[in-house]
């Protein structure tokens, strides 16, 4: 068996909320994604890492369907992702996702952004959808900013708004996408320290970024990928201190 | 250091030939030779031909007489058009019923006064244009409340006009935005129709489409049934408008970036929720210039109606001018027109402005 993925132990009691079996994803004659194996159980938090073009991104944005895979199995909190429309809907309003260009909707206020997908996808009552969207700006610290527009505020700003906006979907998941990459250098520590919190909360979370500080403390694993496989994955203190791979640590020399 | 610095730069002032009339004359008018020439060759320009226009527009003008006083005189005869007023504005409606188009013509203007404020833009607002609608509707033709009938070949001038492109505009707008997302669909067969549709249409001028509903498309219709030919027109001219506006409305689609898909995506927004709430108010704003467009030039293509011989405000001025009496004046008839088209084009395109500034959110 050709398994370059050392399991480590997690809490095997648990049914893993995320299941990936066998995945591959093409983009025509390319193959971005090669057999990919991957569970993940509730409350862990998984960074991925690794070069650019290496489908770290590419692997998250399958599990909530932005990305079709061609072979293989995803099974997201019971839902496998097939054609099946509503089955994808299902599983997208259970996985919240950050990208790292914020997305949000630049026609409506911050607070219209965090009640949309509560009214219209949860059937929320507006009001209870807008008491919740409140509570939620409040966390990342951004309640007084409510009836402006995303273009008034700054990157660091609308990431937090966008993260606020999945946390109102009550998500089981959260995929964050390079999340600090397209923000300033003194914006990245306050979008961080949101993460940090939400970890801290027992969120199941998949991070792909570069931010190996956030990686070291927060993750409970840390995940290499490189031309669209898993190379290594491991605790972080094994991963950044003894990594097994070659190719690994090249990466780690590179970037640390 | 700084200090000095900063205390002196809070004095300074522009130089004084960039303010004042002279600094703006110098800016604007002569701020180079080639400059200097244009501006002194438009101003002999203008002195050559705005004199004698005035003259003949105010000075030797008469605005109130009858036809034979308007001979003797150099200027214009604007006398024209208060004498016939009253057929270039209603046309062959009878006489004595006079009231009841321009009622129509009044509730509409106001309705539409009264909906350019996005506050009262409701559910509430719909319900009050269906009523209106409806209202209007009798008004014209009549057979309720003992008025009158009057069959639609006597509908005519500007009522005319105004059902035309007002009907033709907002039947024309949503079903444009179906055929733009329709061309955009995943599904070969609608995505097929809407192009085969749209291209076809964009193919093929105005004026033919108008023959073929007036003349071609009556002969394919069971004998005894006829289908009204101001509906008949009315429905040639949505069919073009729509394709145009469906292109429109797909540049805007194409213009939105795909991160708001994937965003919308991300929430588990199903498809018509994404389009409704998310990606067309956006689309639809950034062509809110182009559509302003389209529609402006639907107004006045509806004049185009006279060759299948319905008579629209243009024509019922141009039957005004085959009268012996008034024929010398088409001069002053057609300015008079050129304004009235004027003043509804304006306002819409002077509206279409002021809605894009109170929807700028600042991005």
């Amino acid at each position: 068996m050709n398994d370059p993925q050392n399991h480590i132990d997690s809490d095997k009691t648990a049914k893993p909320i995320i299941e990936i079996h066998e995945m591959h994803k093409w983009y025509g004659d390319f193959h971005v994604l090669s057999n990919i194996n991957l569970q993940v159980q509730p409350q862990e938090k998984i960074v991925i890492c690794g070069p650019s073009g290496s489908g770290k991104s590419t692997l998250i944005r399958c599990i909530n369907r932005l990305e079709e895979h061609q072979r293989g199995q995803i099974i997201v909190n019971g839902t496998e992702l097939s054609n099946d429309l509503k089955n994808i809907e299902k599983v997208r309003a259970e996985v919240g996702m950050v990208f790292q260009h914020f997305n949000l909707f630049p026609h409506l206020t911050i607070i219209e952004n965090l009640t949309l997908g509560p009214i219209w996808v949860r059937k929320t009552p507006k009001k209870e959808a807008e008491e919740m969207a409140m509570m939620y700006l409040e966390k990342v610290q951004i309640a007084e900013q409510a009836k402006k527009f995303p273009g008034q505020l700054s990157g660091g700003q609308q990431q937090r708004v966008a993260i606020a906006r999945s946390l109102c979907m009550n998500p089981q998941v959260m995929l964050f996408d390079e999340p600090t990459s397209a923000l300033d250098p003194e914006m990245i520590k306050e979008v961080l320290d949101v993460m940090i919190g939400l970890a801290e909360e027992g969120m199941t979370m998949l991070v792909v970024t570069h931010e190996m500080g956030f990686a070291k403390s927060v993750a409970d694993r840390v995940m290499f990928m490189d031309e669209g496989e898993i190379v290594e994955q491991n605790s972080p203190d094994v991963f950044f201190d003894n990594p097994q791979h070659e190719r690994t640590q090249l990466f780690l020399s590179q970037i640390l | 250091m700084t200090e000095a610095t900063t205390a002196k730069r809070e004095q300074l002032k522009p130089p004084t030939s960039n303010v004042g009339l002279i600094g703006w004359l110098r800016t604007n008018l002569f701020s180079s030779w080639y400059n200097s020439i244009l501006t002194v060759v438009i101003l002999l320009f203008l002195a050559w031909l705005v004199p004698p226009l005035f003259r003949w527009a105010f000075i030797d003008s008469l605005w109130n007489s009858s036809a034979e006083a308007c001979r003797d005189i150099d200027g214009a005869c604007w006398s024209v058009i208060p004498n016939n007023i009253r057929f270039i504005i209603l046309g062959f409606f009878p006489e004595g019923q006079e009231w009841r188009p321009l009622l129509a013509m009044a509730l509409l203007l106001g309705l539409v006064i009264y909906s350019k404020e996005r506050s009262r833009w409701k559910k509430s607002l719909a319900w009050l244009w269906l009523i209106n609608i409806l209202i209007m509707g009798s008004l014209m033709h009549g057979g309720i409340l003992g008025m009158p009938v009057v069959e639609t070949s006597q509908w005519s001038g500007l009522p005319l006009t105004f059902i035309l492109s007002f009907f033709g505009m907002i039947v024309a707008y949503p079903m444009g935005i179906l055929l733009a997302l329709g061309r955009r669909s995943q599904m070969p067969a609608i995505k097929t129709l809407c192009v085969v549709y749209i291209e076809m249409i964009r193919g093929v001028p105005l004026i033919s489409l108008l023959f073929m509903s007036s003349i071609m498309f009556p002969l394919f219709l069971p004998e005894g049934v006829t289908i009204d030919k101001v509906l008949r027109a009315l429905i040639a001219i949505i069919l073009f408008t729509a394709a145009y506006i469906a292109e429109v409305v797909r540049g805007g689609l194409q213009a939105m970036p795909r991160g708001q898909y994937e965003a919308a995506d991300s929430l588990g927004l199903p498809y018509k929720h994404t389009m409704r709430l998310i990606i067309l108010p956006q689309a639809l704003k950034i062509v809110i210039p182009p559509s302003v467009g389209i529609l402006l030039s639907v107004f006045k293509d509806t004049s185009l109606v006279v060759i299948i011989a319905l008579y629209d405000v243009l024509k019922t001025t141009m039957v005004t001018l085959s009268n012996p009496n008034w024929a010398g004046y088409s001069s002053e008839s057609y300015i008079f027109l050129a304004l009235l088209y004027f003043i509804f084009c304006f306002a819409m395109s002077s509206y279409s402005r002021r809605l894009e500034k109170e929807l700028h959110t600042g991005h």
